[in-house]
């Protein structure tokens, strides 16, 4: 008895553990995310008092002893009916009652969801298999920003995405702000939520797209709006000029082998958009779609063999000699 | 009853092993090896492109491209094709400011080596050189779908459909042409 006590408060701490984090529902860090998590929570302790007392009325009808002596079922017993019957039909109004409250909050909640702030902050998202291309929309088009798997939003500012893909379904979903929207090739969507608390947080392709959808990750970094706006100045301006005599040669590698052939830096003679834009590639937290630290050693793995770390994935397998590998690598670390 | 033989009843078991093996055997047409190694580093000097040469030349065993039969490495090469801007010169094989690739004709050879020599040097005339540009198996990719458009590789392995509108039949049921050399098309030579 004692054990499986134990065993339950176990796996009760276990469940409160998902309350909690920076990829949880349960933990909202958006205007949207909190109205769904309160929903949440309201039917989580309405049904599961019903459950309990389902529960108990079950467990208290089994083990309750039958009257001594039963009247004949046949004889007829008006007060008793009557009493039954009122027990019954308020049961069952209370019922209705209940599905109706949930229904209600249901409804408010959702009509609070689609509504849009007038001015958003306007993302365009674009599914690849299997990366997230983020590009900050602006009406003067030297001012787009362009950047992949991370995407920063300023606390207290609505952010509208636009979602596409280029490929197959993708999905988007960064649970601590929203729930899921599919990304449908041909098909734009869009979602929009509001950052209330600053911090960094993950997401996750929630639409199988592939053998590579478990690797499929971003990350949202929810700041202050001046921190936002320093943010998106500095990813406006082009690469960053090598320094070092590495840098130059790690440059003139890229620009000039396999790389030009899917990445852009802009300020260089790299302008293909198959693969992610590393313009500023060094400030990003993660490298692979927010699957590996973004350091020399992952970044050397990532350039020479993907193939090995993600098979499928269309970074193809490279033959730098060892010398060459670091220098783009420097140079790569050098694009903040 | 008399008519089938005794043991008739273990017929079912052995037609559906039967079955099974011959379904097994269409597995290969699809495996997907992400680190392969492309067909054996090319011996250039043994490689001709063009009748245009002094004396005679020794006969070359063909480099055989075993992407020709896999169905994941030809659809790879389609989105190669089309990533690495072929289509901008070839169309989508029909031709353009190149030479139509779903025909019959080769300027420079048909042979998957010599494809590969044109893809990775260049030619006169506007195909660029994409030496150190595009990785030997991506290359070797491209070469086996180049291949596809006019039905020279396997057509059980070759797309059999388009992701978007086409404007051709796919490359499963392009019947096997006949290569024959041919010089420079007009469309390429100068106008004056």
């Amino acid at each position: 008895m004692r054990a499986i006590l134990r065993m339950l408060f176990f796996l009760a701490v276990c469940a409160f553990t998902g309350c909690s984090g920076n990829q949880s529902a349960l933990d909202p860090a958006a205007t949207q995310s909190r109205q769904i998590s309160g929903l949440w929570w309201i039917f989580f302790a309405i049904t599961s008092a019903i459950f309990l007392l389902v529960l108990l009325a079950v467990l208290f009808f089994s083990f309750k002893k039958p009257a001594a002596d039963p009247a004949p079922i046949l004889v007829p017993n008006p007060r008793g009916e009557r009493r039954r019957g009122i027990l019954i039909g308020s049961l069952i109004t209370l019922t209705i009652l209940i599905l109706f409250g949930l229904l209600i909050s249901d409804f408010v909640v959702g009509r609070d969801l689609g509504q849009l702030d007038p001015n958003p902050i306007q993302v365009r998202l674009t599914g690849h298999q299997w990366w997230w291309e983020v590009q900050y929309r602006d009406p003067d088009l030297t001012k787009i920003v362009k950047t992949a798997n991370v995407i920063h939003v300023p606390v207290g500012k609505t952010v509208q995405f636009e979602l596409r893909s280029v490929d197959v379904i993708h999905s988007f979903w960064a649970p601590n702000f929203h729930g899921k929207k599919d990304l449908v090739p041909g098909h734009p969507t869009t979602n929009w939520f509001r950052a209330e608390k600053t911090g960094e947080y993950r997401g996750q392709c929630a639409e199988f797209c592939g053998l590579q959808h478990a690797h499929m990750r971003f990350v949202v970094i929810a700041e202050p709006p001046e921190k936002f706006e320093a943010w998106l100045g500095s990813q406006r301006q082009s690469g960053a000029s090598p320094t070092s005599d590495l840098e130059k040669r790690g440059q003139e590698l890229f620009v000039s082998t396999t790389c030009v052939m899917c990445h852009t830096v802009e300020g260089t003679a790299a302008r293909a958009t198959i693969g992610p834009n590393l313009t500023h590639v060094g400030s990003r937290p993660l490298i692979a779609a927010a699957t590996l630290p973004n350091d020399a050693a992952h970044l050397q793995h990532w350039i020479l063999n993907a193939q090995q770390i993600k098979p499928g994935a269309q970074m193809p397998q490279q033959t730098f000699s060892s010398d060459d590998v670091r220098a783009l690598t420097a140079y790569l670390q050098a694009l903040k | 009853m008399a008519a089938y033989p005794k043991n008739s009843q273990s017929l079912g078991p052995i037609v559906a092993m039967i079955a099974a093996c011959l379904i097994c055997s269409a597995c290969k047409r699809e495996q997907r090896s992400f680190t392969v190694a492309p067909p054996a580093a090319v011996p250039i000097q043994t490689i001709t492109v063009s009748d245009l040469h002094p004396g005679s030349v020794l006969p070359a065993a063909p480099v055989p491209n075993d992407y020709e039969e896999n169905a994941f490495a030809l659809s790879e090469g389609k989105r190669l094709f089309t990533q690495m801007n072929c289509v901008g010169c070839h169309a989508h094989g029909g031709g353009g400011m190149g030479p139509p690739l779903m025909d019959e004709k080769w300027v420079y050879g048909s042979h998957p080596e010599q494809i590969f020599l044109t893809i990775v040097q260049g030619r006169p005339n506007g195909m660029p050189s994409f030496a150190a540009k595009i990785p030997n198996q991506q290359v070797w990719k491209l070469v086996a779908y180049v291949r596809s458009l006019s039905g020279l590789a396997s057509s059980g392995a070759s797309p059999g459909r388009e992701d978007h509108m086409k404007g051709k039949p796919p490359e499963s049921s392009v019947s096997k042409a006949t290569p024959v050399n041919s010089g420079i098309p007009a469309s390429a030579e100068k106008p004056y």
